[in-house]
């Protein structure tokens, strides 16, 4: 058989929901799993999604730090987009994934960059809420513009904006 | 149909098995059959998906109830 190119996925990650990211990690994986190059662009709420989950991220001025403190952020305390219900909606979803096996976020990022999915962090959004590389989890090594997303998705044949 | 590996997905959820598929290929010979046992009826067109964009060689399926068997051969290249 002959091998077949491969244009590979690009995907913005703008929301912090824990329903979105999954759809987006599952789409990267699958993607992935298909020897397709995958990048995700995380962007303003987004970053919600790879924010290190322990200790206190970011710093600046008190709206900054206000930013960081009412939108904590990381895998583990993202929301449902509906029925969140208080938190208890969630918490029923996360129940009902692990009664299904299905892997929790965090598991499915771990999952993506050992399936070689790129992970990059939009910059600009990190200044302006006060994040640096270090608030991070450590599988995005890469810190980039916007420009750079247009050039990953002008090469990729599927983008999605999640 | 027989298999040189068989790889069981039973109670795992799209895109595990095609995850699963992709990692236990990696580690085959070409010419090899893989099979994989799976319920979630994702995998009926998720895995002729998977092997037409991947080159390996979808060979077919057998379902019995709620089991779902679908054998690939894995491509040279």
């Amino acid at each position: 058989m002959t091998p077949l190119e491969k244009k590979g996925v690009t995907i913005v990650v703008f929301s912090g929901e824990l329903d979105r990211a999954l759809a987006a990690f599952n789409i990267a994986n699958a993607a992935a799993s298909m020897d397709l190059p995958v990048t995700m662009f995380f962007t303003f709420w987004g970053l919600n999604v790879i924010k290190k989950e322990e200790g206190k991220v970011g710093s600046g001025g008190w709206m900054k730090r206000m930013m960081n403190v009412l939108n904590r952020g990381g895998a583990k305390r993202l929301k449902l987009s509906r029925m969140n219900m208080g938190g208890m909606g969630t918490a029923m979803m996360k129940k009902l994934m692990a009664g299904h096996n299905i892997p929790s976020l965090r598991e499915m990022i771990e999952m993506a960059s050992g399936l070689g999915v790129r992970m990059v962090a939009c910059t600009t959004s990190m200044a302006l809420m006060g994040l640096s590389e270090e608030d991070f989890i450590p599988e995005v090594r890469e810190f980039v513009g916007a420009a750079t997303y247009v050039g990953d998705a002008l090469d990729s044949e599927v983008n999605l904006f999640i | 149909m027989k298999a040189d590996r068989t790889l069981d997905c039973v109670g795992l959820y799209c895109p595990m098995p095609i995850v699963k598929t992709s990692q236990e290929m990696k580690s085959m010979q070409a010419g090899e059959v893989l099979e994989v046992i799976a319920d979630d009826k994702g995998i009926k067109s998720d895995m002729p998906a998977w092997a037409a964009k991947t080159g390996n060689e979808f060979l077919g399926m057998e379902e019995n109830g709620e089991e779902i068997r679908v054998y690939v051969r894995k491509s040279a290249g």
